[in-house]
């Protein structure tokens, strides 16, 4: 032992005399580092209680509560995420799986109480120091999937090569893209609630990412019979609210109900293991063959119940077959979902016209009428020169494509007026006819009621848009059409509804075409109810208001689909179509 | 072995003791000042680690397995993510390989100055205790600003690290490592040239070479032995294949050596820490992983093991190709080190020596009581 070694440790005393490396607390403030792991905050607005949090939360910290603040509403459960401090362990997991970003955590550390229950709390309903902080640790990079990844591209025909036929623009996913993208689902269930129809979405997403898909099926059919056109065309409310959308893409639930139904040649294969009750004895009439009648005759008849369906086409779909082109719903796939009805007892009736006599005979030979006639009026223009020759409906025009498979020429030029999806049909089916279709639309792009996907794909076959264009009159020019039309300025709607346009005045444009389709819209067509039944329906803008079991008020008569109130397109016929079967079942079995 | 009860005393050290490490106890029998026994009575700090990873989600597991080691939590983190990254096959990217290392090596220089702090606590050096744990909290300051915690980072992810760094973090770093180098001289004048501290250290506590191998002894019980074993070097995971460096042998085998190893150990880490400094690449710092509450794993097996300030750190992990870990086997180097190793070397030990031959073995209980 060296005499240096007994010095040596008293030179730390060295130490004293210069500056402490420690704070002194509470006068020195230490905030936690900017992304420090503290308490929570979360932005009740944005945050729409999916749940992921709590879902991922491996301490069960957090719990998916009900607040004052918030209610339900479509594509938000109204509930918001509490937090347990007592089990949480600050790992901050929830931040980052939040599906919209509401979620974070400040870098506050400090909160003293002698109530151990107010550490139970909500983060934005109960006010905190830390409100307003905007340190601390938020949501970044996207590595634990808040948005899910990305979403599969669906592949789809090239647009110059979709212009030349009317083949199918969707080419479907392959399998390994399907269960990829089904994966991607967190099981919030906001979809469930959108979807007029209910359907069991995060069950059949779970069946398809594990490759169940015959218990996919299983499930469309559960409240969807007709899962395959859904599949196709659907306006799919589901991916609009579905939570991966908020920061990413939304999961493509359409494309994948589509594929699980397409990976079976027959679905009256896979559903011949559905068997029908015991016959109850009782008769039910449905009016038309589209979505909302064939769901009801469906579900009717498997409860035992014999169901008989008239409709005047040749074929069952109603306006899904006859309005729908080829290129978005083909007929082969309406005739292999139309099998399954005809194995679960349903009797189909085709080339039925019901009359007011017809009617009344129905009346009495059934226990039950279900009307589902959908719209079969076309709205007009109400402009001069509507009626000369080459002006037409759209839905005239896609019902002859459809039906008739009439695929002759409709000219050089055409203009289709409106801004829906029947316009954007029509526009494209006109285009594959061969014409230079123009699109005149009174609002802007964005006004449109047409689906964006639709919207979208018919400018890419080259649709020439005119938007802001009021139509004036109609003339005939040799053998050929001049339409006028004026220039539209939007003005603010007084009831905050979409900007409404004005015609400008002074303004008119002529465009020289060989045919106009006016697709501004449908109406009911009720001529076909005696007058002593529709004198005691009640009637809103020509439609049958009806009850929540689609019940008219009339003793045995019900009505569903776009004949009644709401949302006119398949999924919300279908959901009628449900409603209805809980209307009949509770009036023919009590 | 000599227990007469006329002249044995049996003494409980632990677990409520300062000179213990953490939570466990050892039981003695001692004869006069002479421990002719010991036992260790571990079990107070058993929360059931590894069944609890067979009912957590993959992705739930990783906030859990920090909490195997407190002082040093990253090499868990680390463990768990390349054994999920060898099974799921997922690449990390080479940046976040770099910041693991990174964060790895920061984790290794706070323990160390920890423990050499530790080791002078144990025998009365009092300031070198405060010293040790005050520079192990500037890393700490550096962990939080990168992780946002300062013990539990969670920042290994599977699939690459959470975050990039904050700007100008390396520059921050570069400071920490200029205070820590600065003091170092006077941290050893008061451990290594301290005349009590030799006294205490130099002869005792002895791991004969030949135990080394007959019971596994990993790190600094087996570097103070004179055998090189690293697995950053034998087994080099990460990037410290591409990092130049020397293991650090001493050949005495007793408590200075062990300590003298940690304190060269904390100029190595410094020395690395430069390195990776100036070689990490840019480009992203994780993978997207799939959806966390639908990963399955495929089916297998792996042991993935990195060096942590102890020795060899290793998760056997076994997917059966669900939602969650079929089983999850940690092998925590105390466990060899604070068992069977502390047992055999309590007989003969002065009493007085007990605490600071626990330290000196850098004995983590939880990584037994997993």
């Amino acid at each position: 032992m060296k005499f240096t070694n007994i010095i040596s440790p008293f030179l730390a005393w060295g130490r004293a005399a210069k500056k402490a490396d420690t704070v002194a607390f509470p006068s020195a403030d230490r905030p936690g580092a900017p992304r420090y792991r503290g308490f929570h905050i979360n932005d009740l607005e944005k945050c729409i209680g999916c749940g992921r949090c709590e879902e991922i939360c491996q301490n069960a910290a957090l719990d998916m509560t009900p607040t004052p603040l918030t209610q339900f509403k479509e594509g938000d459960t109204g509930l918001r995420p509490r937090v347990d401090y007592g089990r949480c362990c600050w790992c901050a997991l929830c931040v980052d799986v939040c599906s919209t970003g509401s979620l974070g955590m400040t870098n506050e550390y400090l909160w003293s109480s002698v109530d151990a229950d107010e550490f139970i709390y909500t983060p934005g309903l109960e006010a905190k120091p830390w409100d307003d902080s905007s340190r601390g640790y938020r949501q970044a990079q996207d590595i634990l999937g808040w948005a899910g990844g990305a979403r599969r591209e669906m592949p789809v025909l090239p647009p110059d090569e979709r212009i030349k036929t009317f083949d199918e623009v969707v080419m479907g996913f392959i399998e390994e893209d399907a269960v990829a993208e089904a994966a991607r689902c967190i099981q919030c269930g906001l979809c469930v609630s959108a979807c007029p129809a209910h359907m069991h979405i995060p069950e059949y997403l779970l069946a398809i990412a594990e490759r169940r898909f015959r218990d996919a099926v299983e499930i469309f059919y559960q409240n969807n019979p007709l899962p395959e056109m859904c599949g196709k065309v659907c306006t799919r409310r589901c991916e609009m609210v579905c939570a991966l959308g908020h920061q990413g893409e939304p999961i493509a639930i359409r494309w994948l109900k589509r594929f699980a139904t397409e990976r079976f040649d027959s679905l009256a294969e896979v559903m011949r293991m559905w068997e029908r009750k015991a016959p109850t004895g009782k008769q039910v009439a449905v009016i038309g063959a589209g979505p909302a009648g064939l769901t009801a005759a469906y579900y009717l008849a498997l409860a035992g119940h014999d169901v008989e369906v008239f409709d005047a086409d040749r074929k069952g779909g109603g306006v899904t077959r006859s309005g729908i082109p080829m290129y978005r719903l083909p007929d082969q796939s309406l005739d292999k979902q139309m099998e399954v009805f005809k194995n679960a007892g349903v009797t189909l009736r085709f080339g039925q016209t019901i009359d007011q006599s017809r009617f009344v005979s129905l009346c009495s030979d059934f226990d039950a009428v279900f009307i589902a006639v959908g719209l079969t009026g076309a709205l007009r223009l109400r402009i001069e020169g509507e009626d000369l020759g080459g002006v037409e409906s759209a839905l005239d025009l896609l019902a002859r494509v459809n039906l008739e498979d009439d695929a002759s020429p409709v000219g050089e030029r055409v203009v289709v007026i409106g801004g829906g999806n029947v316009a954007m049909d029509a526009s494209r089916v006109a285009r594959r006819l061969g014409a230079q279709v123009v699109l005149s639309y009174r609002r802007r792009v964005q006004d449109m009621p047409a689906d964006d996907e639709e919207i979208e794909e018919a400018k890419e076959e080259g649709i020439e848009f005119r938007t802001q264009t009021i139509p004036l009159r109609i003339e005939s020019r040799g053998s050929k059409l001049l339409y006028l039309y004026g220039n539209a300025e939007m003005i603010p709607d007084q009831k905050g509804g979409r900007p409404r346009p004005r015609l400008m005045e002074g303004t008119e444009h002529e465009l020289e075409v060989d045919r106009v389709f006016v697709a501004v819209g449908q109406a009911p067509d009720l001529g076909f109810l005696p007058k002593e039944i529709s004198d005691q329906l009640k009637v809103d803008w020509g439609k049958i208001v009806v009850d929540a079991d689609q019940f008219t008020g009339v003793p045995g008569i019900f009505a569903g689909g776009d004949i009644t109130p709401g949302r006119d397109d398949a999924i919300s016929a279908i959901a009628d179509g449900l409603r209805a079967v809980r209307g009949i079942r509770r009036l023919l079995e009590g | 072995m000599r227990t007469d009860p006329q002249k044995t005393v049996r003494l409980f050290f632990g677990p409520q003791h300062p000179g213990v490490t953490g939570n466990m106890s050892v039981e003695l029998w001692v004869e006069g000042d002479e421990v002719t026994k010991g036992i260790s009575r571990v079990g107070y700090l058993h929360r059931g680690f590894e069944k609890l990873m067979e009912r957590r989600l993959w992705i739930q597991n990783f906030p859990l397995v920090c909490r195997m080691c407190v002082p040093e939590t990253d090499v868990n983190e680390a463990c768990y993510a390349e054994a999920l990254e060898l099974l799921a096959g997922i690449d990390v990217p080479v940046r976040a390989r770099w910041l693991r290392a990174l964060v790895l090596e920061l984790a290794r220089l706070g323990v160390n100055l920890m423990s050499l702090g530790g080791q002078g606590g144990t025998i009365g050096l009092g300031t070198a205790a405060q010293w040790g744990i005050t520079y192990r909290d500037f890393v700490l300051d550096l962990l939080e600003e990168l992780s946002g915690g300062r013990i539990y980072h969670m920042f290994i992810l599977p699939g690459g690290v959470r975050r990039d760094i904050p700007s100008g973090f390396f520059s921050r770093v570069e400071t920490v490592l200029e205070t820590i180098e600065e003091r170092l001289p006077e941290f050893d004048r008061l451990l290594f040239d301290n005349a009590v501290f030799q006294t205490r250290t130099q002869g005792i506590g002895v791991i004969r070479p030949e135990w080394v191998d007959e019971l596994g002894l990993v790190g600094p019980m087996a570097r103070a032995c004179g055998f090189a074993r690293d697995v950053r070097q034998d087994d080099a995971y990460e990037i410290y294949d591409q990092l130049a460096f020397d293991v650090v042998t001493e050949t005495g085998g007793d408590i200075f050596a062990r300590a003298l190893v940690r304190r060269r150990d904390i100029a190595l880490s410094i020395d690395l820490i430069r390195q990776i400094m100036k070689r990490t690449p840019d480009g992203p710092v994780a993978v997207q992983l799939p959806n966390l509450t639908r990963w399955r794993i495929p089916a297998g097996e792996v042991y993935a093991k990195v060096e942590s300030s102890r020795g060899e750190y290793g998760y056997y992990v076994v997917s059966d190709g669900g939602l969650r870990p079929r089983r999850v086997h940690v092998r925590g180097p105390s466990y060899v080190h604070g068992v069977t190793l502390l047992e055999r070397m309590l007989v003969g030990t002065n009493i007085a020596d007990v605490s600071n031959l626990m330290v000196s073995l850098t004995i983590c209980p939880p990584e037994i009581d997993r």
